[in-house]
């Protein structure tokens, strides 16, 4: 029998295993998927979780729940791959050898890269919503918090899910305009990007909105430190913001064990050095890397995994056949954007054409409106959860194209930005 | 994008002011955008340029955190060479794209 190993099984890992374990040869492929935790959460439900928009029970399930029949699953954490031995070192269990190997290990958050952020103030007047933990405790503190400088900080980027920050700080807005106490809450927006949005026309519209909403924004804000004693963020170059309440958006590195198997960058962020195109490792041809693991340019999200997984499924039964990986990534990535009140923008683009104005899925037709704020945008949010769980996980694909399409979208908007 | 004269050599920039064509660049423009933005460029600063300039040229992704474990400057440093936005404005100088490394 030959082996296929998949380490983690998160959203991609887990979508992954469905997709393959379909499509291999049962007789031939015996497909092992490797993760340290049982749960599976739906991250995109981190960002409502803090205003009671959902409930924290309603986001977690467990994993093998999501694995089809057929395979072998291994609860263990990944120490070490060995690609020169094809083989994977584990925690408590013997090593696993394998012919193909994918990985599927993620991205998480690492506050204890910035000094003073996990200091006295954690969880007291610091809180992130980017893990479970931390959306839950932060909706603990809003609940009773009286009002006061409310900042939101991206630390650093890459960041999974770029859009989130923003999307916090207009729920944010709303949830203290709906409890009546907007005037006694002053919101700032710092972000070491030159903009709110990395992409230009999407980076206009939603400074546009910022100041409609009368939140702050600092740019080119590089965070060096919290300064405790006077609750104040940093930047390198002596630039200070003080808060009463922090929301950070600590560094988000990969799995520690890519970099102790040699296959980062070597920056100590942890990201996989991957071919953006076929998703196959830059260094090893018998390895394979998706999701949030990988160095592509792409945005870190649910959705480009989705797309990822497409094509990587194709260039997987390629590569396994002998033949040359055909299929290429395009940078896909299609992202809601919650602007409060019930409503929501939706973006497109791919790694190289930006955001544009336009109606998604049917060109002309929509119903969504891409850049445009409407409600029904927020309800295709909303559905997105039903979609992750019944469809994205199980590895049905989605009524969109896996390649980005330009039917729909108006192209003059980018030459205004 | 559109054709400058930049220490009398015509080279092709964006709208944003960075060249298209790092084969275009050389020491005097560098000398002469990083005037524009009142920087006087020191043997630390070429430094910084020539790293940029080598990662560019081997795909590698730039941003700030490389740069600061790069061993030729700390990140506080960097901030002292290049004030502002340092990455942008080193890019800019180095006649490298401007980084994409926000996603
Ligand atoms: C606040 C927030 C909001 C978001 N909103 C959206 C959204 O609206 N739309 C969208 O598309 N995406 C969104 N995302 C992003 C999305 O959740 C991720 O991009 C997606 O989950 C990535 O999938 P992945 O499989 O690469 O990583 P993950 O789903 O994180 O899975 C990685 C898995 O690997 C396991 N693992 C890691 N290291 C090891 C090890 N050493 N040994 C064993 N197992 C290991 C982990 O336990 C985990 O289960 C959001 C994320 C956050 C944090």
């Amino acid at each position: 029998m030959k082996k296929l190993l998949i380490l983690g099984a998160g959203t991609a890992g887990t979508m992954m295993l469905n997709k393959l374990r379909h499509r291999l040869d049962k007789k031939e492929w015996e497909i092992t998927i490797v993760e340290n935790d049982p749960n599976h959460y739906y991250q995109p439900g981190f960002l409502f979780v803090p205003f009671g928009i959902y409930n924290k029970t309603e986001i977690v399930k467990p994993k093998a729940d999501f694995f089809p029949n057929h395979i072998h699953a291994v609860w263990d954490e990944v120490v070490k791959i060995e690609p020169e031995n094809n083989q994977v070192l584990l925690k408590n269990n013997d090593p696993l050898a394998y012919d193909v190997l994918l990985i599927a290990t993620g991205c998480t958050p690492d506050p204890a890269e910035t000094p003073g952020l996990q200091g006295e103030l954690w969880e007291k007047d610091i809180f992130t919503f980017y893990t479970y933990e931390g959306s839950c405790a932060l909706h603990d503190k809003l609940e009773n918090w009286e009002g006061g400088k409310l900042v939101i900080n991206i630390v650093d980027m890459p960041i999974k899910c770029p859009p989130a920050p923003l999307e916090f700080t207009f729920l944010a807005e709303a949830f203290f305009t709906n409890k009546g106490m907007r005037d006694k809450v002053d919101i700032t927006f710092v972000t070491p990007m030159s903009g709110p949005f990395t992409k230009p026309v999407a980076s206009k519209m939603l400074s546009g909105l910022l100041a409609e909403r009368n939140i702050h924004s600092v740019h080119d804000f590089y965070i060096e430190k919290v300064d405790e004693a006077n609750k104040k963020i940093v930047s390198y170059d002596e630039k200070e913001v003080p808060f009463d309440l922090l929301i950070t958006i600590p560094t988000n590195k990969g799995a520690a064990m890519v970099a102790a198997s040699g296959l980062d960058e070597g920056d100590d962020l942890n990201f996989a050095v991957t071919d953006k195109h076929t998703l196959q490792s830059k260094q090893f041809e018998n390895i394979f890397v998706i999701g949030d693991a990988t160095n592509l340019p792409a945005s870190k999200a649910g959705s480009v995994a989705h797309f990822e997984g497409e094509v990587l499924t194709e260039n997987i039964l390629e590569f396994i056949a002998g033949k040359p990986l055909t299929h290429q990534f395009d940078g896909h990535s299609n992202c809601f954007i919650e602007t409060g009140y019930g409503q929501a923008s939706v973006i497109d683009f791919n790694y190289e054409v930006q955001p544009l104005p336009g109606k998604f899925p049917v060109p002309g037709i929509g119903p969504l409106s891409l850049l445009g704020i409407s409600r029904i945008n927020h309800w295709g949010k909303l559905a997105f959860k039903w979609a992750y769980w019944n469809m994205l996980l199980k590895g049905i694909p989605f009524p969109i194209s896996t390649n980005m399409s330009m039917a729909g979208k108006e192209e003059e908007a980018a030459t205004e930005a | 994008m559109s054709e400058v004269l930049i220490a009398g050599k015509s080279v092709s920039v964006n709208e944003e002011g960075y060249l298209t064509d790092p084969s275009q660049w050389n020491r005097e423009i560098a000398e002469q955008i990083a005037a524009e933005v009142n920087i006087t460029l020191t043997p630390k600063h070429w430094e910084v340029l020539e790293y940029l300039r080598e990662k560019q040229q081997a795909g590698e992704m730039l941003n700030i955190r490389k740069i600061g474990k790069s061993g030729i400057v700390d990140i506080k440093e960097f901030y002292q060479l290049f004030p502002g936005g340092p990455l942008k404005n080193a890019s800019k100088i180095a006649g490298i794209p401007k980084p994409a490394s926000c996603i």
